[in-house]
């Protein structure tokens, strides 16, 4: 695999159509820019059928400008927005060895480590649960931003707030609020 | 002032038609154009930007509405895609021959069918003869500069053709990047006000679309010609008074790491920039490969593309575009007959790729690079191969 450069993080979303897994890169891309670093959000240009599973990515990149426009084959991070994909899809595969699987799942890291037979970090939260009491509806796309950026890094929280402003206007605060406390509930599986 | 922002590429295309300050859109939403069109549409529902917004029925008729905006002096704006530019062909030919300065964003996409909204150049090849100047934009910030850029050459008194921008479907118009956009007082420099000679006025007629009998079909034809081909020089002296102002360089024909190169891989459009990691990492291995990029298209650049691969001794051509029963390509095919008067030339290797949105990663340039070294080291001819294809 040739790698443009070792600065740069590679995430893959799984979602469903709806779920805004979409949203999710370009909110991580949005935030990235905004710091100074290079960075490209693109969805996986798979069938828009609401429900269907679909797929988004980001590159990140600390150094120099982002070349290569393929989809991610060997994410650094893979982020689950919806715990029925885990059955239903490979969404470790080609997962870096050194890398982290995040999740929205009731399940602990432990019990999803094992059930997946992985040997990645693994991070899960009840993204469902904190949309549903914080927003009033289960869409975890900005969730599960907040999961990300605890298990990951990638980007700083306080760079979200334009784009969640951009994006949601009104309701910017209360997807910050669950982003927030995803962050907060997100536990990590070393 | 100049200021980077992430965004997503088709709502760059949209700032730049409005930072033009258009006067009419008209368009007929199609993926994977639509974002480009809905912001438009947008941006004059709610003021910001004062321009009429003509809604249609279908892309023949959007074509259609520009022809007329066109011919009364209004700066004219569409954007289509794959089956969209096909339902618009017949009437490409006539803004051509109107002489009529419309810019137009093609966000490339495959032809049915099968039915398929995926990215390939299916769609502007099908359209290579209507006379239209044609450029594709590498990605994001290239896009938006040259959808500017299209209607200082498009509007020029002493070039008046319709300019069609080609962008990649999704791998470049639904990507959010960074870019440096530019703000109404830059542009203003750059682009002057659109004043069409000779515009449609009930007080002034003029004939504009007439009928040529044979007498003069084949005059009105080499005068299209002229025009399009002249044009070169107003597309290369926008290209500088851009860098000038802005810093950032545009040329007919662009190359990555080819000076000493053996072998050249071709390309158009998005794939230029991921075709570039793999000519990195072949050039780490020791192998001297390099990269060629085809910005123009139309105008054809003959004598850029014969610089550039001068000194090579395999040239690979990647097509994403088959013209069936055919040579491969069309570009292959272009580049094919440029070079063939030439004394020396390298031999040139047809590959058909991308088709229909599919990916192609560093590692699939890479053997296609290799592929073509590995045949003329073999001796080996081919028309051309089609890469990838499960059997």
């Amino acid at each position: 695999m040739p790698q443009q450069n070792n600065n740069m993080i590679e995430i893959r979303w799984h979602g469903r159509g709806g779920q805004g897994a979409v949203t999710s890169a370009e909110l991580v891309a949005l935030a990235a820019i905004a710091e100074g670093k290079n960075a490209r959000a693109f969805p996986s240009f798979g069938p828009e059928r609401r429900g269907a599973p679909v797929l988004a990515f980001n590159r990140v990149s600390t150094g120099e400008p982002i070349r290569t426009r393929a989809e991610i084959a060997k994410p650094d991070v893979v982020v689950v927005l919806d715990p029925g994909l885990l059955r239903i899809v490979d969404v470790a595969a080609g997962l870096k060895e050194d890398g982290v699987l995040i999740a929205n799942t009731k399940k602990s890291p432990a019990e999803l480590k094992a059930e997946l037979h992985l040997k990645q970090r693994v991070a899960t939260v009840d993204a469902t649960a904190i949309a549903r009491e914080v927003l009033g509806v289960t869409i975890v796309n900005t969730t599960m931003v907040g999961a990300l950026i605890k298990a990951a890094g990638v980007v700083d929280m306080e760079s979200l707030r334009e784009p969640l402003k951009h994006r949601f206007g009104h309701l910017a605060e209360r997807n910050a609020d669950a982003m927030k406390e995803a962050f907060r509930k997100t536990v990590i599986e070393e | 002032m100049t200021k980077r922002v992430g965004i997503e590429v088709s709502l760059a295309v949209a700032e730049a038609a409005r930072l033009a300050n258009v006067d009419v859109v008209s368009a007929y939403p199609i993926t994977p154009q639509t974002h480009i069109v809905e912001r438009l549409a947008e941006m004059v529902a709610n003021g910001e930007l004062d321009a009429e917004f003509i809604p249609v029925e279908s892309e023949h008729s959007a074509m259609s509405a520009c022809l007329g905006s066109a011919a009364v002096g209004a700066r004219t704006f569409t954007a289509t895609a794959g089956q969209g530019l096909e339902l618009m062909h017949e009437v490409l030919y006539i803004a051509t021959a109107m002489r009529l300065p419309i810019v137009m964003a093609v966000a490339n996409r495959a032809l049915s069918g099968p039915l398929n909204v995926w990215g390939d150049h299916s769609d502007v090849m099908a359209t290579r003869d209507v006379g239209w100047i044609q450029v594709f934009a590498e990605n994001g910030q290239e896009a938006f500069d040259l959808t500017l850029w299209a209607f200082r050459v498009a509007e020029d008194p002493g070039v008046l053709l319709p300019t069609m921008v080609n962008l990649d479907g999704f791998t470049l118009t639904h990507v959010i990047e960074p870019m440096m956009l530019l703000d109404e007082a830059e542009v203003k420099r750059f682009l002057p006000p659109n004043h069409y000679p000779l515009p449609l006025n009930p007080a002034k007629p003029v004939t504009m679309g007439a009928f040529a009998t044979p007498v003069h079909y084949t005059e009105a034809k080499k005068a299209q010609e002229m025009a399009l081909t002249q044009a070169k020089t107003t597309m290369l002296k926008a290209w500088q008074e851009f860098a000038d102002l802005f810093g950032r360089h545009y040329h007919p024909v662009e190359t990555y790491r080819a000076e000493d190169a053996r072998v050249l891989l071709l390309t158009m459009g998005s794939f230029g920039e991921t075709a570039s990691v793999a000519v990195d990492e072949l050039r780490a291995r020791g192998e001297k490969v390099g990269l060629v990029k085809l910005r123009m298209w139309r105008p054809f650049p003959f004598e850029e593309l014969r610089h550039a691969v001068q000194h090579t001794d395999v040239l690979a051509v990647l097509d994403r575009a088959l013209s069936p029963g055919g040579p491969g390509g069309p570009v292959c095919s272009e580049v094919k007959s440029a070079l063939y008067m030439q004394e020396k030339k390298p031999k040139v290797f047809g590959f058909i790729g991308g088709l229909g949105g599919r990916d192609m990663t560093p590692e699939d340039f890479e053997a296609l690079i290799m592929r073509a070294r590995d045949m003329a080291h073999k001796g080996m001819e081919s028309e051309f191969e089609m890469i990838g294809v499960r059997e």
